[in-house]
């Protein structure tokens, strides 16, 4: 019984610098990093101390609070540093790697003939946990609680985003093995929404054992929020695991293989990148290598993720966690002259939702935008404009407004269950008083957290 | 512009935190941020941000009434002129560049009066908030010229400005806080505490009461001689069309023993004196801005290809006038059977349709919201008008009750929101 969604509302940015279909595998990073910012509300348990010594998969840290979540590390080599932030809170966990890794040597581990508890238990202990997040509050899911459905999109709609037809291309197997062991987590459904928009690959249309829909749309379409929404929504008290496609290989890849491989194969794009292409590399690599002699222009932001939800990096940063590409775009910290690029020029170069440039007369054209805020932060003054960008039955603004007001009941009633920051990036894009409105989302997030979960 | 870039950056420490001017960084922004957009970067969440800000919404609603502006200066002039000569079959079209001079002399004071009250009270707040000024009066200060009969004295409008940003949005927090229309605020405001310049039949064109007061002067101090002034103006109204509809109501026109109950009769007077093809153009008298249909369409047009204006709004607000027009019409009677098409052009409909009504802090904000507020709003408008002759323009005063309605439409509709979604619950 699929679902096909078709979307009205909706913005696809139209970026300069999505990646060509060229894949390469890229060298072994010299050291990799796990950041705990990217597990929101985790506080980490060191399990090592620096200087000792990890293989593949060996438990780096667990959570605090939840002590089965365990995190492991990706490569083979020593724990080089703990770096500590104020209050001696862990910021970023660095492995050195050793100069060849082989993922070899474990045994696979036949996941047919395991129960839902067992296959929760061997993920738990290998460090998989964390690829599973849940929905109220998308943080890492709790294991203890029991998913009505478990939803896995099979692509992604953001600006520049890779194209998992590409990139899981050939990978059917290992995918399909990663959505045959989460179907025995729950006792609903497990979704995997196609483009409709596109063919998709081979691995996903063959899905087994899986509810497919089909979702066409401009973005957030990709967005497993948009397709919890439409297909099957979360209601108070519900909870709803996701996870993202590449990560349902590498679950999958550890139960043929036995070891924990977490390869994945990111796209780096930008207008400012030269050639923009894949890569294969590891979770949490360091990007140095990847970058280097690739940007073509200073003055940078160099982005973990894509454009409208990534996080700003160092050139020798790190891949964080969840995400699937690099993006380049050229940091906009240069003063506007209103007549000419400021607010009042005639905005050739400008990309929006409104019809106050002439570029809205253009659907094919490319930007390359910066990381100006074109304006200042105001008061909510223009009504209607996120609801253009919004594809839930929900009011965005007012969800926004009881978010900032910290209305709790407000927030449950208007549907803040349903909601994670990234659903509301476009909101933020559009929004015309420049409001940081996937952080306070966030906020209303750990208001809920707090005080009604 | 490099060196203009190079005079803010010599100017910036001075102005910002332990500068020595520190405490007018608010004013020093407000300019700064005029001339350039600033270096602000995204720190938090999206990385790329839209183009638009809330001062390339605010200048295009100003354009947008640039049209309305410069025909209500036009027409302002013809008014004079035809006040100081008596002559109402003064050739519109005729002296062009004379009343674009005498107009333009009547409006662009009463605009310096505005901006220059509005906006020195909005520094003051932002200084004392710490804040550059934003950007909502920059409408605000036009539309309070517009809205204003052309002989209204300028203090009172400085007066007025400053009521309304004290009381209609300062109070509340600024620009998105305000419950009230500011313009309109101002606007009643003088309506309530002058009514004598506000309404009636003599403020309409400027000049008017001037020159009757001279005639009266001079039939004072020598009733035998009758100037020529006086022979022109004797008998003359200078009623807006309005005025001259409500009068079919009111006792006075029974006293004169003109025939009202003939109401086709009436009616059929009013329409050979206002055509519609003048209402709508706009060669009658009236407030500055809202005489022309035409050139009030033609900042719809620009409001709604941007999408700075709602359309739900809009042709709400249209039809809910348009309706209650054809209500009236089945009812009845000497004033309601005026025919709808002509409330949609006469006095302020069309103009608070398009730039008030539609003003997003004070208007409903959901979508579903904004149809109810724009129908409930047309609809009062001609109701006030028709069935309160004291009013005789009715839509001021609807629009400013439906900004106090606003929330609780609002409520209604998320409430509808809220519910389906509990609905959804107790399915599962």
């Amino acid at each position: 019984m699929s679902k096909t969604v078709r979307l009205r509302k909706g913005l696809d940015i139209r970026l300069i610098g999505i990646a060509n279909k060229v894949k390469t595998e890229a060298k072994v990073p010299k050291t990799v990093s796990i950041r705990p910012a990217d597990f929101h509300g985790m506080t980490p348990k060191m399990l090592l101390k620096e200087g000792e010594q990890v293989k593949v998969g060996d438990i780096v840290f667990q959570d605090k609070y939840s002590d089965t979540i365990k995190y492991a590390s990706p490569v083979n080599g020593t724990l080089k540093a703990i770096v500590r932030g104020a209050k001696r809170k862990i910021e970023e966990i660095v492995i050195s790697a050793d100069a060849t890794q082989s993922f070899d040597g474990g045994t696979p581990i036949d996941h047919s003939s395991l129960s839902g508890e067992e296959i929760k238990n061997t993920m738990l202990a290998a460090g998989l946990w964390p690829f599973v997040r849940q929905r109220p509050l998308d943080v890492v899911a709790d294991p203890k609680n029991e998913p009505k459905a478990i939803f896995v999109s099979a692509f992604d709609s953001s600006p520049l985003a890779p194209d998992f037809d590409f990139v899981l291309h050939g990978k059917a197997k290992e995918f399909q093995a990663g959505l045959d062991a989460l179907a025995k987590l729950t006792s609903g459904k497990v979704h995997l929404t196609l483009n409709g928009k596109s063919p998709a690959d081979a691995a996903f249309k063959d899905a087994k054992g899986v509810q497919i829909n089909t979702i066409v749309g401009k973005h957030p379409a990709g967005n497993v929020g948009t397709q919890i929404h439409h297909v099957d929504p979360i209601n108070k008290g519900e909870f709803v695991w996701t996870l993202n496609a590449q990560d349902v290989a590498i679950i999958g890849r550890y139960f043929l293989t036995g070891t924990y491989n977490a390869k994945r194969t990111i796209a780096l794009t930008g207008s400012e990148i030269k050639d923009p292409q894949y890569f294969e590399t590891i979770i949490g690599a360091n990007v140095a290598d990847i970058l280097d002699g690739k940007i073509t222009t200073d003055n940078v932001r160099i982005i973990s993720g894509n454009v409208l939800t990534g996080n700003k990096i160092d050139q020798d940063g790190y891949l964080g966690f969840y995400h699937n590409q690099i993006t380049v775009i050229p940091e906009g910290d240069q003063l506007k002259f209103f007549l000419t690029k400021g607010w009042f020029g005639p905005g050739f170069d400008k990309f929006s939702n409104s019809r106050l440039f002439p570029t809205f007369l253009s659907t094919k054209k490319k930007f390359r935008l910066d990381t100006n805020l074109n304006g200042e932060e105001r008061a909510f003054v223009v009504t209607g404009e996120l609801d253009k960008v919004f594809p839930f039955d929900i009011l965005p603004m007012q969800l926004v407004k009881a978010a900032i007001t910290n209305d709790i009941d407000g927030m449950e009633n208007l549907g803040i269950y349903e909601m994670a920051p990234e659903d509301f990036a476009l909101c933020e894009y559009v929004c015309t008083s420049k409001i940081d409105i996937q952080d306070k989302i966030r906020q209303g997030l750990d208001v809920i957290a707090e005080e009604c979960m | 512009m490099k060196f203009l870039e190079n005079i803010v950056n010599k100017m910036e420490p001075k102005f910002s935190k332990g500068g020595k001017l520190e405490k007018w960084n608010p004013v020093y922004e407000s300019f700064i941020t005029l001339a350039f957009t600033p270096k602000h970067t995204t720190k938090l969440g999206s990385h790329i941000r839209d183009g638009v800000d809330l001062k390339r919404t605010m200048i295009t609603v100003i354009i947008a009434m640039v049209p309305a502006l410069l025909f209500g200066m036009y027409n302002t002039g013809h008014y004079e002129m035809v006040a100081a000569s008596g002559n109402l079959d003064l050739a519109y079209g005729a002296m062009f560049w004379d009343k674009v001079l005498a107009g333009a002399a009547v409006v662009v004071p009463l605009i310096i009066v505005s901006y220059g009250v509005g906006l020195g009270i909005e520094f003051i707040f932002a200084m004392r908030r710490g804040h550059p000024l934003h950007e909502g009066f920059l409408v605000s200060g036009m539309l309070i010229p517009l809205v204003m009969p052309a002989d209204v004295p300028l203090w009172m409008v400085g007066v007025a400005t400053a009521f309304a940003v004290i009381i209609g949005k300062e109070i509340f927090g600024g620009t998105g806080m305000n419950i009230l229309n500011v313009a309109l605020t101002s606007r009643a405001f003088l309506f309530f505490a002058y009514p004598t310049s506000m309404s009636g039949d003599k403020v309409w064109m400027s000049g008017l009461t001037e020159n009757l007061g001279k005639v009266k002067d001079a039939k004072e101090a020598n009733p035998e001689v009758v100037t020529q002034l006086a022979e022109n103006l004797d008998g003359f109204s200078g009623a807006t069309p309005l005025g001259d509809l409500a009068s079919f109501m009111t006792p006075d026109a029974v006293l004169k023993g003109e025939n009202i109950e003939a109401g086709a009769n009436a009616m059929e007077k009013f329409t050979s004196e206002y055509s519609l093809y003048d209402s709508f153009m706009g060669f009658i008298p009236g407030s500055i801005g809202e005489t022309s249909t035409l050139a009030i369409l033609i900042g719809a047009a620009i409001l709604l290809i941007t999408g700075v204006g709602s359309l739900r709004i809009i042709a709400s607000f249209f039809a809910g006038g348009f309706l209650m027009g054809v209500i009236l019409n089945a009812a009845g009677g000497p004033y309601l059977d005026l025919p709808p098409v002509y409330h949609l052009v006469l006095g302020g409909f069309a103009f608070g349709a398009v730039f008030m009504a539609t003003d997003p802090v004070s208007a409903a904000q959901t979508a579903n919201g904004k149809i109810i507020y724009g129908l409930l709003g047309g609809m009062m408008a001609i109701l006030i008008r028709v069935l309160n002759p004291a009013y005789p323009e009715g839509v001021m005063l609807a629009i400013l009750f439906m900004n106090v309605m606003a929330p609780i439409i609002d409520h209604y509709v998320i409430a509808a929101n809220i519910k389906k979604r509990l609905k959804r619950v107790k399915q599962a």
